[in-house]
């Protein structure tokens, strides 16, 4: 009883776009199994299983722009270190992946990664313990970005570095990870990273069915996301995130403890995002220091502003939209203008579309129901 | 022996230098004489002919010892002297004129012994060559071999030598040798200490070092504390050329810097394609540098003078059509405006790639700009000179503007309250565009500098993007003196963690060290203070 007044609750917080968003995620659930592995490859309608993993990759960017929507948009929060959230999340379930490997690996040692062999480390670094064990490294997942998101941002919103000051230090910061990382001695492989997985939790990382899983999955992993941002977001707390994004004096002022609030969401905004990195790194085989780039994460900041911030929805339509364009730009002979495109789109956006795809779809769709309310009120009149 | 005997007295006599009036009589026959010990070929009497021809003052003694130190020396069947120089061309010794060598002769023999034979008579040869640089480069090969058969021609060439420097280093090799030769009395060696340690560089160590045992306590004591002082004297040069290196990085970071500090600084706009302002600076420059060089090659040296006005303008232009065709619209909202121009940043970046192509663009470097010289012990180029002067010079004419000019006064005005100045009829937007082409156009002219000391490619804006922006957080908003001292204090402070944490480690530490400062500061070192800011 208690149960379905709960998921009752839940499910009234959802609107109505998000009732859409979650149901395509199901049929997506429920049909690419099917059409990838039952249907047969001859047939029209089925899907290849490079597409499957396509289609994960644009979903773990979905689930990071959700991440950063829930900052962004909802608490005015522009991080431009979200790319190193994702990237450390992802390290951490690469560490598992180097560990599975053993003795396949060029040099066929039992513990060390090929990397440190090459490097002529005799044993595993202290903080390689563990990662074999997958429970632990999905734990590592999301607690490793989230330390690092909860010190950084104790630190900075107690000292009320806020705005464009913030956004510059978050950038400062995935610049210095990304230096650490390409250093040989950090003991994550350096300038080449972690790739050549074999397998996860005993299944090979290359077959078809794994594919599929870890596609499935990673549409588990965004339905959830959304409906905890969604959750958030449309609770008391997220009334006063809000409040903080809108007038943080002034909230401040109310008696809210703005940084405990910043601090909250800051830090599950993180967690969400080393999901999103971790998810990302079996799907496309490799992780390097190069997802550390400022660049990247000012990347996921325009798939937010493209869907339009503070909807949720939009920053994971976004981020698929963004990715597509990418994709076809930089697969195809249009792959030289690719930046030119990425620019333009930076700069429309903001001056175009400050509420982006979604955003605007809904601006007009409110106007017309108000011309409508407007002539429904006036007939009568005459 | 008799002959022995008269060789070894003509050898002392010309080492004394007495030998200056030879006829030309006399030096045939000390060559025939040298060429009937090389012709015997035996290790003995080649080192005997070595030592009569570094006495002797004949013109080819250096290329004949050179020669059969690289074994191209020959004694003919007519006994005629004969060595191919290093092209491989044959030459009489004693005439200097071309000659016919057959290659069924084989050249004399040496060995490692006699190799350090002649190094040491090529030393003698030359410590007293016309040629200031020989005879600096012969004294500094004595200071380093300390052999003692030079010092008798070595204490010649004191005497004779005019030059200062010269005799400075001959004094210290002489000091070396007397330090480390066996039997020596303890008075002369403590004198020689002294010299050395004076003198004060990293050759003198070795010398100190190898004092041998027979000499007294007092001598190993004051060669001790001689090696002790020399060794702080060089930590200190050490610590003096570290921070140079600093100042020049710093310098480089202020240019980066000052056009950030203006526009985001002063009018608190958030122009992420700064760094791009720079890399175009730096293509200004090698367009230039490329159209003197095939138009008028002479005026190559004038190349970077002409680039400072043009990429000056160049960048400025660019600067003033982004604020009003973008920025202008964004006032109010930085977040934005930092997408907005992250944006024109990346179309920027790919425009110049199809352009010039990404890989680095050549651009050199003028002549007063190439070469180094010496402040102590400190090495210090011209290039890096010229771009901290530069710096400074920017730096200061900006400070100028702003405070003694028109459009610096209605500047200040426009940032600190802009409605009341638009009120006392200042045209606000106008401030702005200019303001911005102002600040666009500073890193225009850092580009021109850059381009001496990084690749011109479309990346290097990227590089000094974030690093900019630390300093200009760092130093404080609003202050172009917080930009001096934070790009300084960074650039010394980054050279100063290198030898110990690494160019990367020390690179982190500082972003950290920032990230945190930040926490404790949140406006920088030189914050401004009043209603301002808040806004």
């Amino acid at each position: 009883m208690h149960r379905s007044t709960l998921m009752s609750r839940l499910f009234a917080r959802i609107d109505s776009r998000g009732r859409i968003f979650l149901g395509l995620l199901a049929a997506g659930i429920v049909l690419m199994p099917i059409l990838n592995l039952v249907v047969p490859p001859g047939s029209p309608l089925h899907v290849p299983t490079w597409l499957v993993s396509l289609m994960g990759k644009y979903l773990c960017y979905a689930i990071l722009a959700i991440a950063l929507d829930l900052v962004w948009g909802y608490c005015g929060i522009l991080s431009l270190g979200h790319g190193a959230f994702f990237a450390l999340g992802g390290y951490a379930m690469g560490m598992y992946l180097m560990r599975q490997i053993g003795t396949r690996g060029v040099y066929g040692h039992p513990v060390l990664p090929d990397f440190m062999v090459f490097l002529n480390w005799k044993e595993l670094p202290w903080f390689w313990y563990g990662f074999d064990m997958f429970p632990f490294a999905l734990a590592m997942v999301v607690l490793v970005p989230g330390l690092l998101a909860f010190a950084f941002g104790w630190l900075a919103f107690r000292s009320r570095v806020t705005g464009v000051y913030l956004s510059i230090i978050t950038q400062a910061m995935t610049y210095a990870l990304l230096l650490a990382f390409f250093r040989n001695d950090m003991g994550f492989g350096g300038n080449n990273g972690l790739t050549d997985f074999k397998d996860l939790l005993g299944f090979s990382i290359q077959s078809n069915g794994m594919r599929v899983t870890l596609l499935v999955v990673t549409m588990l992993a965004l339905a959830l996301t959304y409906l905890v941002a969604r959750f958030i977001v449309t609770s008391k707390a997220g009334k006063v995130l809000l409040a903080v994004r809108d007038a943080e004096s002034r909230t401040r002022f109310l008696g809210f403890r703005v940084e405990h609030y910043k601090l909250f969401v800051f830090t599950i905004s993180a967690m969400m995002a080393g999901l999103a990195g971790a998810l990302y790194v079996p799907q496309v085989g490799i992780i390097n220091p190069s997802e550390f780039q400022p660049g990247n994460s000012i990347e996921v900041v325009i798939w937010v502003a493209v869907g339009g911030r503070g909807t949720l929805v939009g920053a994971a339509v976004g981020a698929i939209l963004v990715n597509l364009a990418k994709t076809l730009f930089t697969t195809g002979a249009l792959a030289p203008y690719w930046l030119f495109a990425l620019g333009a789109l930076f700069l429309l956006t903001t001056l175009f579309l400050p509420k982006g795809v979604i955003g605007t779809l809904e601006e007009w769709r409110n106007r017309k129901r108000e011309k409508a309310a407007l002539a429904a009120n006036t007939v009568p009149a005459e | 022996m008799a002959i022995r005997s008269l060789l070894h007295c003509l050898a002392v006599l010309g080492l004394l230098g007495l030998m200056l009036a030879q006829a030309p009589a006399a030096r045939a026959n000390t060559l025939s004489q040298a060429t009937a010990l090389f012709a015997a070929d035996n290790f003995s009497d080649t080192g005997k002919a070595i030592d009569l021809l570094s006495a002797s003052d004949l013109p080819a003694a250096g290329d004949v010892l050179e020669a059969l130190g690289d074994r191209r020396l020959f004694v003919t069947q007519d006994k005629a002297l004969v060595y191919r120089n290093k092209a491989g061309a044959g030459f009489d010794a004693l005439t200097g004129k071309p000659a016919d060598i057959p290659a069924s002769l084989s050249a004399v023999r040496i060995n490692n012994r006699l190799r350090g034979t002649i190094e040491t008579a090529l030393g003698r040869l030359t410590l007293q060559s016309p040629d200031a640089n020989k005879r600096r480069a012969a004294a500094l090969a004595v200071l380093k071999s300390r052999s003692p058969e030079s010092e008798a021609a070595l204490q010649a060439a004191v005497r004779a030598e005019k030059d200062g420097s010269i005799r400075e280093i001959q004094q210290r090799a002489l000091a070396a040798i007397t330090a480390t030769a066996p039997n020596r009395p303890d008075i002369d060696r403590l004198a020689a200490i002294e010299v050395l340690r004076d003198s004060g560089d990293r050759d003198s160590l070795t010398p100190l070092s190898l004092i041998p045992d027979t000499a007294g306590e007092g001598v190993k004591e004051a060669a001790k504390r001689a090696v002790a002082e020399i060794n702080n004297r060089l930590a200190l040069w050490a610590g003096a050329q570290n921070a140079w290196y600093g100042v020049s990085l710093g310098s480089v970071l202020l240019l980066a810097a000052i056009g950030l500090a203006i526009t985001f600084g002063v009018m608190g706009v958030i122009n992420m394609a700064h760094g791009e302002m720079v890399m175009i600076g730096a293509y200004v420059t090698f367009i230039i540098q490329e159209v003197i060089r095939t138009k008028a090659p002479g005026l190559f040296d004038y190349s970077l003078l002409m680039a400072i006005p043009a990429a000056f303008v160049v960048a400025g232009i660019i600067g003033i059509a982004i604020e009003r065709l973008v920025i202008r619209h964004l006032y109010g909202r930085p977040l934005e405006t930092l997408l907005a121009t992250w944006g024109i940043s990346l179309i920027l970046q790919q425009a110049v790639r199809t352009i010039f192509g990404p890989t680095n663009r050549e651009v050199g470097a003028p002549g007063f700009m190439s070469g180094s010289f010496n402040l102590g012990l400190m090495e210090i180029t011209y290039g890096r000179l010229w771009i901290v002067g530069f710096a400074l010079l920017v730096f200061f004419a900006v400070l100028a503007l702003l405070r003694f000019t028109p459009m610096g006064l209605q500047m200040r005005a426009v940032t600190q309250n802009r409605r009341m100045a638009a009120s006392m009829g200042i045209r606000t937007g106008k401030v702005d565009a200019l303001t911005f082409g102002l600040g666009s156009g500073i890193a225009g002219l850092a580009g021109v500098a850059l381009s001496q000391i990084d690749n011109v490619s479309p990346n290097l804006g990227q590089s000094y993007i974030i690093d900019s922006f630390m300093v200009v957080v760092f130093g404080g908003v609003g202050n172009l003196w917080g930009t001096l001292v934070a790009a300084l204090s960074l650039g010394v402070a980054n050279k100063f963690l290198e030898p110990f944490a690494g160019a990367v480690l020390g690179k982190i530490a500082l972003l950290v060290f920032i990230i945190l400062f930040i926490q404790k500061r949140p406006r920088g070192l030189f914050a401004l203070k009043g209603r301002a800011i808040e806004s």
